[in-house]
């Protein structure tokens, strides 16, 4: 690893690491990804007959989302702790961080869990409207990421971190500040999937 | 931001925590005006207005992009453009009328 060059100290002509620079170039694709996905939302909303989005939309539950944005929200509030916590060289603070921020999002998968399974138990499937099929894919795609952000996250929380901090503290802080950047985008997207799926 | 000094990270944090304080009252905020009897439009307006400032805290202080330098910016500001050309691509559907004549 430490063969590649500029992964923590920054490039002359760009300014910046490569590992921030490629995992911000990663976003701007999972921009598209998503955009995509919100604008096949707008599509099928738009041709969607009068009341039918109101119909299934009123079908979710705001409780149950509105306590997941919190769990997001404070996640990353968490995360970015860790790595703060990381820079003041206080390792036992970034572990207790980084340890709720895990909680977190395994909240936020059980609570979609029981979200899921009880649309499942009610007989509603994303076959049973179109609502309900854009509904299942956007959160069913944020949900991968949640659940791919997690991996990272415990592996940035077990011995391994341990070991990376004893031999190379700047490492360990780099990779957490880019897994952050991570992670407060996946929070970005749920604060627009919020509104426009509950909400709306 | 490995040459920051230990009480910038201190002076970030207090940052941090009031960020997520207005993260968490704007939750409230768009649960709340959610149940105004408003038309859709400006329902969708309000809940998108505050979903931006939202995003926009995130982005800001929690991704560092208030001081992140130039190259992902300028990323950003593409990705931007891409994303609202993509945005607007359904509303080729409300004005096309293929098929109607």
């Amino acid at each position: 690893m430490s063969n590649i060059p500029y992964i923590i100290e920054e490039r002359p002509d760009t300014g910046l690491n490569n590992s921030k620079l490629g995992v911000w170039i990663f976003l701007a694709s999972e921009v598209m990804l998503f955009g995509g996905l919100f604008s096949a939302y707008v599509f099928l909303r738009l041709a969607a007959p009068e009341g039918d989005f109101d119909y299934w939309g009123a079908k979710l539950n705001v409780p149950m989302a509105t306590f997941n944005t919190m769990m997001l929200i404070t996640s990353s509030v968490t995360m970015v702790m860790s790595w703060a916590s990381l820079k003041l060289r206080q390792f036992d603070k970034y572990k207790i961080y980084l340890g709720v921020t895990i909680l977190c999002a395994l909240g936020f998968l059980v609570v979609k869990y029981f979200e899921y399974t009880g649309k499942f138990h009610h007989g509603i499937y994303p076959s049973s409207s179109t609502f309900m099929g854009i509904y299942f894919t956007l959160t069913g795609l944020h949900v991968l990421h949640i659940i791919g952000g997690l991996v990272v996250l415990i592996y940035l929380w077990t011995s391994q971190a341990d070991k990376m901090w004893e031999e190379n503290p700047e490492l360990l802080a780099n990779r957490v500040e880019v897994t952050g950047l991570y992670w407060h985008f996946v929070d970005l997207v749920w604060i627009f999937l919020f509104p426009i799926l509950y909400l709306l | 931001m490995s040459s920051d000094s230990d009480h910038s990270i201190e002076h970030h944090i207090q940052t941090y925590i009031r960020v997520f304080i207005a993260l968490g009252v704007l939750t409230i905020i768009t649960v709340a005006v959610s149940y105004l009897e408003v038309s859709f439009i400006e329902a969708f307006f309000l809940a998108i207005t505050i979903a931006t400032i939202k995003g926009s805290l995130v982005l800001g202080f929690f991704m560092h992009l208030i001081s992140e330098r130039a190259a992902i910016i300028w990323i950003l500001i593409a990705t931007t453009v891409a994303f609202i050309i993509l945005m607007f691509i359904p509303l080729i559907s409300v004005t096309d009328s293929t098929g109607l004549y």
